[in-house]
């Protein structure tokens, strides 16, 4: 009778602390369908009277949030594809490669690890601007396109795949590239999916690089985009939580289809974006 | 012919190395260097990149800066805060989540979400919810008899809305990680000590803890140093640092010095950087000490 007790405590604490952590976001998204005679309510409107696809339309017509949309997903691609393409190759040759110093060079990559971005950025601005490509896509890319941290999660994948599999195929006269591709590739296909959805999350979420780094609302991204609207248009709540909602609602989606695949890499890892 | 492959052989590591490297030299290498040199010149002029000379001027005025003082003691008080409390709830969230309980994938659910979503967009409902005259938090104060709080508009209590808004976001990253060391833990021990007739409380507290403080010492470390970047939150919650400029934040400084600023003033971005690199260094290394010494008693 005890033991039955204190299980119904235990599922009530836990729902009341999950319906906390999701309350933000019914808060965003029932925000989003308010009136504005609801949203300044008090007490507040739990649920909005109906489908009010008003603050959607007005945010998408006052702001160019299609464009900041596209943009958040080809930076988002370009990003994943090209630090995908250079940490495979990268955990490749730290894993199979032999060449002086590799092990050497392998922990001073680990070192440069702990270097936080935030301390990278008055650097890493003046590159761009040098470059001339302040307040251009390519300047939301190029920084990313290695990952310490990914090569280091990839490497200890590869380096987990008997050496023996290795050699047989030098054997039978298959190349690196192609040993690479058709055999490594694929079997590390996990490891891959997880490092490229971190990788997706972290460039959909950024706010900070792109902040500093574009301009012109043409190649602005969701996040600064977003915070733009805000700023600048002096918008009403329920506008910004409809554009808010733009935001998030893809990130929901990808969590709630690879809610395992996220999971795992996270508690593998043990680091944080 | 096999001259020709053997150069081949010889060469191919690097190129599969190259483009990475490329991208670690010219994005974290250089730069990392760079800053470290321009935190010791003095009166750095960004355009014509001229300099009186090398020494200590940065460091002694940001150190002296009232805003910067300010940035570390807040950083600072947001650590001690928003670490112990959302480590503690944590802790007791991934235990009962670690349990045999029905619902587990929509619970899961539930705990881990806000780790995918965009502070940015989330600050807005959070400040949507922080609003005095009709936010959500201050209908429930007001529904169990308290007063309605100025969470955002007083520089008395900014503070604790940041702290709130931390906590609930750093809660997903603890939780994941606290529960994959849950699942490290043999049964066996729970087993014993059941049949030796421990209460729940007593198992918790005398064999889940000790067994799992390896992983609450990375994860505070972890979240030590992911607290210690604290600068996005301050956008959507307070377009800045705060009425009265009153939470500023170690890198919130950085960015103010040298975007927020007209001429912007590198020399004091890149000492205040350092000075960040410094104390996320020492973290990190108690972080790598504990590692080792938990992987050889383990």
């Amino acid at each position: 009778m005890k033991s039955k007790f204190s299980r119904t405590g235990i599922y009530l604490f836990l729902f009341m602390g999950a319906a906390l952590m999701v309350l933000p976001f019914y808060w965003m998204i029932s925000g989003a369908f308010k009136t504005s005679a609801e949203i300044t309510q008090f007490p507040p409107v739990w649920l909005p009277a109906g489908f009010n696809l008003d603050n959607f339309k007005f945010a998408l017509e006052t702001a160019p949030f299609a464009t900041y949309f596209i943009n958040s997903v080809i930076v988002t691609i370009c990003c994943i594809v090209c630090c995908g393409f250079t940490t495979i190759l990268a955990a490749f040759a730290f894993s199979r490669l032999q060449f002086p110093g590799r092990d050497l060079l392998f922990s001073l990559l680990l070192a440069l690890m702990m270097i936080p971005f935030e301390m990278l950025i008055i650097t890493n601005y003046r590159t761009i601007v040098a470059w001339d490509i302040h307040d251009t896509i390519i300047a939301l890319i190029i920084p990313f396109t290695s990952s310490i941290f990914y090569t280091y999660i990839l490497r200890n994948f590869f380096a987990s795949i008997p050496d023996s599999l290795y050699q047989a195929a030098r054997i039978d006269g298959c190349s690196n590239w192609k040993y690479l591709w058709k055999i490594m590739v694929p079997m590390a296909k996990p490891s891959l999916v997880t490092i490229t959805l971190l990788n997706a999350i972290a460039c959909w979420n950024s706010f900070l690089w792109p902040m500093l780094a574009t301009n012109s609302p043409a190649v602005r991204t969701l996040p600064f985009g977003l915070y733009a609207f805000v700023t600048e248009g002096g918008a009403k709540t329920e506008r910004m939580m409809a554009a808010a909602a733009i935001v998030v609602i893809p990130m929901i989606l990808l969590f709630l289809f690879a809610r395992k695949y996220i999971v795992n890499g996270v508690a593998r890892g043990g680091l944080k974006g | 012919m096999k001259k020709r492959r053997n150069l081949k052989e010889t060469l191919s590591p690097y190129l599969y190395l190259a483009p990475f490297l490329i991208g670690v030299i010219v994005f974290t290498l250089y730069p990392m260097i760079n800053v470290f040199i321009m935190s010791f010149k003095e009166n750095y002029k960004y355009l014509t990149g001229a300099f009186s000379g090398f020494g200590l001027d940065n460091y002694t005025t940001v150190l002296s800066d009232p805003y910067f003082q300010q940035a570390i003691i807040n950083t600072f008080k947001y650590v001690l805060t928003v670490i112990p409390i959302s480590t503690c709830l944590a802790i007791v969230l991934a235990t009962l989540l670690n349990q045999n309980i029905k619902f587990k994938a929509l619970l899961q659910t539930a705990y881990f979400l806000p780790m995918v979503t965009s502070v940015t967009a989330v600050g807005l409902a959070w400040k949507f919810m922080f609003n005095y005259n009709s936010g959500l938090i201050n209908f429930f104060l007001n529904l169990f008899g308290f007063e309605s709080i100025n969470w955002l508009q007083s520089a008395g209590n900014n503070f604790l809305a940041l702290v709130i808004y931390g906590i609930w976001s750093l809660l997903p990253f603890t939780i994941i990680l606290l529960l994959s060391g849950l699942q490290n833990i043999d049964p066996l021990y729970n087993t014993a000590a059941r049949i030796d007739g421990a209460s729940p409380l007593r198992i918790f507290f005398k064999i889940t803890i000790p067994l799992l403080a390896p992983t609450i010492f990375l994860v505070l470390i972890v979240n030590t140093i992911s607290a210690f970047k604290v600068f996005n939150e301050l956008f959507p919650l307070f377009n800045g640092p705060g009425v009265a400029y009153n939470l500023f934040t170690v890198v919130y400084y950085i960015y103010y010095q040298f975007r927020g600023l007209t001429p912007p003033k590198y020399g004091y971005a890149a000492a205040a950087a350092m000075i960040l690199f410094v104390i996320i260094f020492c973290f990190t290394m108690l972080q790598l000490w504990l590692q080792k010494r938990a992987s050889r008693e383990g």
